[in-house]
């Protein structure tokens, strides 16, 4: 194994990195998957709630507007994360690795 | 059996990216269209810019790393749109909005399942890929065993997958042709191939990604140019134009409620995990995580790519309800039984040229052929790396093959999957190949994907317990398939399915991920403790990038 990996690994920095980030991805994927579990369970155990009119007396069906409303968050949801990872995990693991090589 | 009918239509449906395919997507006799010359017309300009797209890809693409992956020089957001590309195939566009325009809300069910995936492959998935493997997929599930073993299943995976996946696309692209442009199928399946083939040899990976780049752009835009001159024929007014499609469908209220083809429980867990899962195991969509720079871009690619796939459902769906009301009220496009000409999957078609004239239904049509082309070129780049990178270079020639070698062999690959892309869709024309979709989906779900995600974070995984549980995902998805009502009853016309289900992604997942669990917990060999000994190595690098193909020198 490189050298530099073993003393990545024994970094306190690279720990905070994973355990911090693995708690948000782990979070942020419950999230979706309860949101996604809660739609199909209407859909299959409630489709009577689930053409019920929008807003009481629209034409488009309630599970309508959930399904694209869950499109748009799953693109919320990609952003959130994506703008977490890209700024303060990348600069975690950078300074992880630089770590690393000093060391 | 009406039932199961209903299933297998969903299950074609189901199967992301491509699956728009055949039989299902098509119904019954396709009755060839007069030649429409202005869709041929625009046709042949996309053709003609992509091709040119094709000769200066070509003059960049000069060592392995440039054609299997544009050199890793592709941005986030180009990717992004590359992604959706590949994901809003003929079967996501057609396939969608005539599921609406047949049953409603059903649509939307998949769609949600389909954009759902997209966050858990961002999460879990897209930058660790990205860290971790070179060109293909195998790379990363291969990375810490033994090379001959797990490299070969997962090349094999991945070349499984693209020619079920080929083969369908094949039949449905000359049906599809012959009801768009009038072109007779042989002429469709050889031109598609022959297509296919000069895009990836000549420009490969960079040439691919703008193909996919330039139809999704198309996609995009001619889908929203249909959604607003349809709805401006209901004066812009959604809630009209929905009043107007539950008054007008035969089913009436009953389309804004879910059917009973999703409402048996077992059915809808394993059509939720197909569909999340699927794409995480299809190897021409792993494959463009490798075309951007590092995994920054990897995680904005997957950005950009689930908004562009959401708001083309979007799109997709509310163009199935517009043509509720303006073409199945329609008797120029009703046959005299007040069915759809066509089939379903033609709602869209028709739609253009209800609101846009004969100039604008070239131009869908001309899309959704570029749709299919665009499509096949990806999963011929995919197959050809895991014959030329996978296993020449890395397992027959022990990582010592040169560049240029190997680069012959990826040109020859390629060609073979072409000739072999034509000749066995000339060959399935009139047979029933909708399993085909449903089992290289399956194979995606139960095979790659298990052994991929648990390579990068199961520390106990061994070569030994990813064989088998692999084969095992292999075995038990083609059984599933084979004795399931598509096969066993439609193709072999047995009387009931010994496998009951037409969704059998729930069985087959477990079965390879209990396979692996328990093949490699009692595997006490010397192997096993080499591949429990890489992962220190692994984890670090697929957690910080430290060590990645391509990443910039810290």
């Amino acid at each position: 194994m490189d050298p530099i990996h073993d003393k990545i690994l024994a970094d306190p920095r690279f720990r905070e990195l994973v355990s911090r980030r693995n708690r948000f991805s782990f979070t942020l994927a419950v999230i979706v998957l309860a949101v996604y579990a809660g739609f199909v369970s209407v859909a299959v155990f409630n489709p009577a709630l689930f053409a019920s009119s929008f807003a009481g007396q629209s034409a488009w069906a309630w599970g309508l507007i959930a399904g694209f409303c869950i499109q748009g968050f799953a693109f919320v949801m990609t952003g959130i994360y994506t703008r977490r990872a890209n700024g303060e995990f990348d600069r975690l693991a950078q300074d992880a690795i630089r770590g690393g090589k000093a060391a | 059996m009406k039932r199961s009918v209903t299933l297998a239509t969903a299950a074609l449906i189901a199967a992301p990216g491509l699956a728009w395919a055949a039989g299902g997507a098509i119904e019954g006799e396709v009755a060839k269209r007069s030649v429409n010359v202005t869709a041929i017309g625009m046709f042949l300009f996309f053709v003609l810019a992509t091709l040119v797209l094709t000769a200066w890809a070509a003059r960049r693409t000069k060592s392995t790393s440039d054609f299997y992956t544009a050199g890793g020089g592709i941005t986030g957001f180009q990717n992004g749109l590359a992604i959706a590309g590949d994901y809003m195939s003929a079967a996501a566009f057609l396939g969608v909005s005539g599921m609406v325009f047949t049953k409603g809300v059903d649509g939307v069910f998949y769609t949600v399942g389909w954009t759902v995936g997209w966050p858990l492959i961002l999460f879990l998935i897209a930058e660790r890929l990205r860290n971790l493997g070179r060109f293909t997929f195998a790379d990363v599930a291969s990375f810490r065993f033994d090379q001959n073993r797990i490299r070969t299943l997962s090349a094999f995976g991945a070349l499984t997958v693209v020619i079920f996946y080929l083969i369908a696309q094949m039949v449905g692209a000359g049906k599809l042709i012959q009801l768009l442009f009038g072109l007779d199928y042989a002429y469709a399946v050889v031109l598609v191939g022959v297509l296919m083939v000069a895009y990836v040899t000549f420009g490969g990976m960079l040439a691919t990604t703008w193909v996919q780049i330039v139809k999704a752009v198309l996609l995009l835009g001619g889908c929203t140019i249909l959604v607003v001159l349809g709805l401006a024929q209901f004066g812009f007014s959604p809630e009209a134009m929905m009043q107007a499609a539950l008054d007008n469908h035969t089913l009436h209220e009953a389309i804004r409620a879910p059917s009973a083809s999703i409402s048996d429980p077992i059915t809808a867990v394993s059509l939720g995990l197909a569909l999340m899962c699927g794409p995480a195991g299809l190897p021409h969509i792993l494959m463009r995580f490798f075309t951007v720079p590092d995994a920054k871009a990897a995680r904005k690619s997957v950005f950009f790519a689930t908004g562009f796939i959401g708001y083309f459902f979007v799109l997709a769906v509310t163009i199935g309800f517009l043509a509720i009301t303006l073409v199945g009220t329609n008797p120029a496009y009703l046959d005299p039984a007040g069915k759809i000409i066509g089939g379903a999957n033609m709602a869209a078609i028709h739609l253009s040229e209800v609101v846009g004239g004969n100039v604008f239904l070239g131009f869908i049509s001309a899309v959704a052929f570029a749709t299919i082309l665009a499509v096949v070129s990806g999963l011929a780049l995919s197959g050809a790396s895991a014959v030329s990178h996978d296993l020449y270079a890395r397992v027959l020639m022990k990582g010592k093959a040169s560049d240029k070698s190997e680069m012959k062999v990826t040109r020859f690959a390629t060609l073979v999957l072409g000739a072999l892309a034509i000749v066995l869709g000339l060959a399935f024309e009139d047979q029933n190949i909708a399993f085909m979709v449903g089992l290289a989906f399956g194979l995606a779900a139960s095979v790659n994907f298990p052994v991929l995600i648990m390579s990068i974070f199961w520390r106990g995984m061994t070569t030994r317990g990813a064989f088998v549980g692999g084969l095992l995902g292999l075995v038990s998805a083609v059984a599933c398939v084979v004795l399931g009502p598509t096969v066993w009853v439609t193709v072999l016309g047995f009387e009931t399915a010994i496998f009951p289900w037409e969704q059998y992604a729930l069985f087959s997942m477990s079965i390879a991920f209990a396979g692996i669990w328990l093949f490699s917990v009692t595997d006490s060999s010397k192997r096993a403790a080499l591949d429990r000994a890489g992962f220190d190595a692994q984890f670090v690098r697929s957690e910080t990038g430290h060590g990645a193909s391509g990443a910039v020198a810290h």
